[in-house]
């Protein structure tokens, strides 16, 4: 009597799992490492249906910080990477994980900063001037903290201006270890100046009393690129899918439907493949 | 910061829209959770019925082990899975990382010491009543197991509930194997924590009052069958 009762136990529980069912497949699908400012500003919600209604190739989108995105890459966990970090992408390419890297758009950085500028750098740009201020005021800053391709560039900028951020961590120099999004929520709510792509900045919906501080510097350029990953290096990379993919952005029509992309009448990107 | 009526209303708004995209997130949320509380239950009665009905060398050392694991972070048995799965991985050819069936298995792992550590209690707590009725009647080892957990089934209900609820609540572990991708692998809390990260504050918290009411309704329901199982067993 126990056994069979039992038994019914674990046949319904066998039962939820048939239900479960498997996972419903699409073949032709390629994943797409990517950041997570191409993924918050929408921008692969309006440009990737038009590419899946062309070819019948599902785009999976994993966006991640840059530098995670690129280390799952390399571990040959997608088929396209698409991210802005253009020396880390180029190494990427020299160590064989990558076929070739082409340019596809750009947008820029802008500091952002709350209403009362403690810095004294509302609109300034010259960026290496304006951080510069704010090491000296210790008025406070967020950053990403994240090695992506927004905390990379920052990075560069503080070295440029010659200010030791690592000593000031924790100080008025805040790491989030977060994403964009997450480190314009905390570094909103502390009243600190954060850099961000204006992509994710013009969609960010909880900017509070924000605005740009700092922009126009050609130091801020964000250039975006797009990689295969290598076949050769990485058996399971679908490398005629992937390409095709590579193709199409970087193809006149894949150009115009990022530059037809736009939040509040503004663009956000701005193709410049070659 | 809008009121908390006004999160109350967009949330209901949502379900009621019937928004498909909303829709498929909550059933892909559903399916993933019951199918790792489903195996994790498969896995975990068993075994803690047998650490709590049997005496064996190093079963406190079991016991511990069992108990730490119900404390597993989730962003660490997402990475493990992670690497697991992972092209680069050993379980790499399997193609399983971002799919629904890899955040199964994450979940599971979660889960299982759960149930396993909760119903070890439960089915030792019955066994030190029932052993020398056991032992009287001459009851063999493997019907000893099914007795106890037969009998104890209503209090692993709620062993089963307490699974549920780690693995419906959890993010870090499926935002890593899973990747958030629209359509694929995308649920409730990683949806809820891409909308936060966007500064739709208001749209995560409404998702976040669907999830709970999921909750209520899940628990509510297991409740009425437990109600009506034990009602219909006085018969």
């Amino acid at each position: 009597m126990f056994r069979r009762s039992f038994l019914g136990f674990a046949a319904a529980g066998l039962l939820a799992l048939g239900l479960a069912g498997p996972a419903a497949a699409q073949e032709d699908f390629i994943v797409v490492q990517s950041t997570t400012s191409t993924q918050n500003s929408g921008l692969f919600d309006h440009i990737l249906p038009i590419f899946t209604d062309k070819t019948g190739i599902e785009v999976r989108v994993v966006a991640v910080g840059t530098g995670q995105a690129i280390k799952n890459a390399a571990n040959g966990d997608g088929d396209v990477l698409f991210v802005h970090a253009k020396p880390a992408e180029e190494k990427f390419v020299a160590d064989g994980q990558g076929v070739s890297r082409s340019d596809v758009m750009y947008n820029d950085f802008v500091i952002v900063g709350p209403p009362a500028d403690p810095a004294g750098v509302a609109g300034m740009s010259d960026a290496v001037a304006a951080l510069t201020m704010i090491a000296e005021t210790e008025a406070p800053f967020a950053s990403r903290g994240d090695d992506s391709g927004t905390h990379k560039a920052e990075l560069g900028l503080w070295a440029e201006a010659g200010v030791d951020v690592g000593a000031a961590s924790g100080g008025w120099y805040r790491e989030t270890g977060s994403g964009m999004g997450a480190t314009l929520n905390t570094g909103t709510g502390m009243g600190a100046y954060i850099m961000t792509d204006r992509a994710t900045w013009i969609s960010f919906g909880n900017k509070g009393d924000y605005q740009i501080a700092i922009e126009g510097d050609e130091k801020m350029f964000n250039q975006y690129g797009i990689i295969l990953v290598n076949p050769e290096k990485h058996p399971n990379v679908k490398a005629d899918l992937g390409q095709q993919f590579v193709d199409w952005v970087l193809s006149d029509e894949g150009q115009e439907a990022i530059a037809s992309y736009k939040v509040d009448g503004q663009q956000l990107f701005f193709p410049n493949a070659q | 910061m809008e009121s908390f009526s006004a999160i109350m209303a967009e949330a209901l708004g949502l379900i009621l829209s019937g928004d498909p995209d909303v829709i498929e997130i909550i059933v892909l949320s559903l399916r993933v959770t019951l199918s790792a509380v489903a195996v994790a239950c498969l896995i975990g009665f068993p075994l803690g019925a047998t650490v709590g009905a049997f005496r064996f060398p190093l079963r406190a050392g079991v016991i511990v082990v069992m108990n730490t694991m119900m404390g597993l972070p989730p962003v660490v048995v997402g990475l493990l899975v992670y690497l697991m799965l992972s092209a680069a991985g050993p379980l790499g050819v399997l193609g399983l990382l971002y799919s629904p069936t890899a955040m199964v298995i994450a979940q599971t792992i979660l889960v299982t010491p759960i149930v396993a550590a909760l119903s070890r209690q439960v089915i030792e707590d019955l066994y030190n009543e029932y052993s020398e009725q056991f032992t009287s009647l001459g009851v063999g080892p493997l019907d000893r197991v099914l007795a106890l957990l037969w009998d104890a089934r209503y209090s692993l209900l709620t062993v089963a509930l307490a699974g549920f609820g780690r693995a419906v609540a959890e993010v870090g572990a499926v935002i890593i194997v899973g990747g958030n991708i629209n359509h694929v692998t995308r649920v409730m809390t990683t949806t809820i924590a891409l909308e936060t990260s966007k500064g739709n504050l208001q749209l995560a918290l409404a998702l976040g009052m669907i999830l709970l009411t999921i909750a209520v309704i899940v628990n509510g329901l297991l409740m009425a069958i437990r109600g009506t199982a034990a009602r219909a067993a006085y018969v």
